[in-house]
């Protein structure tokens, strides 16, 4: 068994009505930001999993995605599977 | 007449049910605490209501975490026997969450919660939710809440127009579907929608705060009644 990093990246599924992206658009256009086009505002779910394989990690959280983490519905998502590492800077204070 | 009402942790709108269940419908109205694994002591309950509020908080997702608790189960099970269930605000999210109805509820497009009274009309006057009323009647109830945007596919959207299960849809004072008495941006202004088998009714606008003139209207009697006449045709 080995420790994973995994990150989960939930968007708005594209051609759907994203109130939050737009109100962000809007800001970053008014605070005279050049050239924004769309903008898209989704989640960051961040975990630790332990698992046979990195394979194996990626299943089991498509598996989440689909039945928790992300409604198929609305929106998309994405996963990134990496070796867990004890030193990371970001690791949460506590862990 | 036997009225389960779900109590998640964060509902707020169970006593307002509860209370509506007990006066409209004359109905021995209890709770039931979502860890339960059964929908009464004394068997099948005749309704269940899935009342509003922000179970767990709302999140990840509203109705997303709810949607897994215990109950839930039975409550399935039940919509599966063909048992009335009435999901209200936080609890049409939860059956959307849950499957048992399409599409889904995302953040208003205005990006600000709305708490106020809204028009809604009568799109299908031949439910077992809404035969009490007159079709098109256009209704005054109360809405509260941040994400109650409907969006769903196109073709989830036709098939429910065809076969009359959008059952409310927001209006404008003049009784028009139109993007002004639209308050949260929601498609083709859907307010409440059904199940294929008809047992299964999710709206966000609020009919049990809508009971009583004390209450500023008592328009969404017609829902309750409605439900009380269709159990008394069953029996």
């Amino acid at each position: 068994m080995s420790d994973f990093e995994v990150e989960v990246r939930i968007t708005p599924r594209p051609g759907l009505l994203d109130p939050q992206g737009n109100a962000v658009a809007n800001a970053l256009r008014s605070l005279d930001f050049p050239g924004i086009g769309e903008v898209s505002v989704g989640r960051l779910v961040r975990l630790r999993l332990r698992a046979q394989s990195a394979d194996a990690a990626r299943e089991q959280t498509d598996r989440m995605c689909r039945k928790l983490l992300a409604n198929p519905v609305i929106e998309d998502f994405d996963i990134l599977v990496r070796p867990d590492r004890p030193d990371r800077p970001d690791r949460p204070v506590g862990s | 007449m036997r009225v389960a009402v779900v109590t998640f942790p964060g509902s707020n709108c169970d006593y307002d049910c509860y209370k509506a269940a007990q006066d409209v419908l004359q109905a021995d109205s209890y709770y039931v605490w979502h860890r339960e694994h059964d929908l009464g002591a004394a068997g099948a309950p005749d309704l269940v209501i899935l009342p509003g509020g922000f179970s767990y908080g709302d999140y990840l997702r509203a109705g997303a975490i709810a949607r897994f608790s215990p109950i839930m189960r039975e409550v399935m099970d039940f919509a599966a026997a063909g048992g009335l269930v009435l999901g209200i605000c936080n609890g049409f999210q939860v059956l959307c969450e849950a499957g048992l109805l399409p599409g889904a509820l995302v953040r208003n497009a205005s990006l600000q919660f709305r708490g106020e009274g809204v028009y809604m009309r009568v799109e299908n006057a031949t439910t077992a939710f809404t035969s009490a009323y007159a079709p098109r009647q256009v209704l005054r109830v109360p809405i509260a809440h941040g994400e109650g945007n409907y969006v769903a596919d196109e073709a989830t959207l036709a098939r429910l127009e065809d076969e009359g299960r959008v059952v409310f849809r927001y209006v404008d004072a003049a009784g028009e579907a139109s993007a002004e008495g639209n308050p949260n941006g929601s498609m083709r202004n859907i307010a409440g929608i059904m199940n294929e088998q008809g047992n299964v009714l999710g709206l966000m606008p609020h009919p049990e705060r809508a009971i009583e003139q004390l209450l500023g209207s008592t328009d969404g009697r017609g829902v309750f009644e409605s439900i009380a006449a269709s159990l008394a045709g069953v029996r």
